[in-house]
């Protein structure tokens, strides 16, 4: 389970950023993760209130845009969708090693108040 | 109680302040990943090729070096081993005749580019330098999930599949198997025992690691191991 020291990465990006922009609140916290990425949205959130906790990200609401693994099927000159990370093309069947997304692991905003 | 002037009222909702959104973009790994670019550029300077050797627990990590220490000039050779807890398999190494050091990660389930720096440095204590090694490698914590996410600065990435653990594991824990350079399927002498299915297998490392190798170790039978001897001399 990393989901916890990834949260801790979380804060402490966080509180830096807010601290910068002198604010006195941090009242939501956007991430995108990849479907690849190997991590579980839902530990995510637990970890979340934990490491939050004492903090002016206290109570922010947590948003998690997660990111579909997505291939480039080099026969087909098209990408793919695959969730799971399985890189057979559905159209014609060859495996596809260009992953054009799905490892993302990123804080993308705050909103401050 | 309304605060101004005790006047009895139920105190009004505190107005809802103004928020505003503030961009950030930002990796969550960016310090792991800034201080595995600095290992990434000290291995290179050195000439040294580094194997982050990844799996579930007890999947032959361990062994597979032991049976390499038989192999390879252990002078060249050196094995950071990341463990919850214990310094056994440093001590099983050291015993193969390998320089090793142990780092013991306590709460983590992985191991993190500073662990790697910590372990340099412990083998620079032992008299060992990067510039006097032809390869390091850093045995992970045994996890299928979790080290996937962690760049520790190698060269090559290899994730075992031991074939006591069943052929769909890749299917399962695909993060981990699309990040491998190489992918062996150890205890291979046990195949016909546990009754593994090595075209399943090969199949299901195809689906979520394409661009990978893939050979077939053993630890106990020597299967293998001059193709991984190969692999690993690039
Ligand atoms: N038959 C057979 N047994 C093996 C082989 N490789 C490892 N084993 C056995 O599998 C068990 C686990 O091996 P280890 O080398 O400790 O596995 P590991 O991946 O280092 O384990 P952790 O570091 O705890 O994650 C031991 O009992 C080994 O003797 C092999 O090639 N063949
Ligand atoms: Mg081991
Ligand atoms: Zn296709």
């Amino acid at each position: 389970m990393h989901e916890l020291s990834l949260m801790e990465a979380v804060r402490d990006q966080a509180l830096a950023a807010a601290r910068a922009e002198g604010a006195s609140r941090i009242t939501a916290i956007s991430l995108r993760i990849g479907s690849l990425a190997g991590v579980e949205p839902e530990a995510l959130r637990f970890a979340h209130t934990v490491v939050m906790a004492g903090t002016i990200a206290a109570g922010a609401e947590l948003r998690i845009e997660v990111v579909i693994a997505r291939f480039f099927c080099e026969s087909c000159q098209q990408g793919f969708d695959s969730e799971q990370g399985d890189c057979l093309c559905f159209r014609c069947g060859s495996f596809s090693s260009r992953l054009l997304q799905g490892r993302e692991l990123e804080l993308t905003s705050l909103e401050l108040s | 109680m309304c605060r101004d002037c005790s006047c009895g009222q139920p105190a009004p909702e505190p107005l809802p302040q103004p928020t505003r959104q503030l961009p950030l973009h930002t990796a969550l790994l960016q310090r792991n990943d800034a201080q595995a670019a600095g290992l990434r550029q000290r291995f290179e300077a050195a000439g040294v090729t580094v194997v982050n050797l990844l799996s579930s627990p007890g999947s032959g990590k361990t062994a597979l070096l032991e049976a390499l220490a038989q192999r390879l000039d252990p002078t060249g050779l050196a094995v950071i081993v990341g463990d919850l807890a214990t310094d056994n398999d440093a001590r099983r190494l050291q015993a193969a005749g390998l320089t090793a050091v142990q780092i013991t990660t306590g709460q983590a389930c992985h191991l993190e580019a500073p662990m790697v720096a910590e372990g340099l440095h412990l083998l620079h204590h032992q008299g060992i330098s990067l510039e006097q090694l032809e390869l390091l490698v850093i045995e992970n914590v045994g996890n299928l999930v979790c080290p996937g996410a962690y760049d520790l600065g190698e060269s090559l990435r290899v994730v075992l599949l031991s074939t006591t653990e069943g052929e769909d594991k890749p299917l399962k824990y695909a993060p981990i198997f699309h990040g491998a350079d190489l992918v062996l399927i150890t205890k291979i002498d046990l195949a016909e025992a546990v009754g593994f299915d090595r075209a399943a297998a090969h199949a299901a490392i195809a689906r979520v690691a394409p661009h990978a190798r893939v050979l077939e170790t053993s630890a106990r039978s020597g299967a293998g191991l001059d193709a991984l001897i190969n692999a690993l001399a690039r």
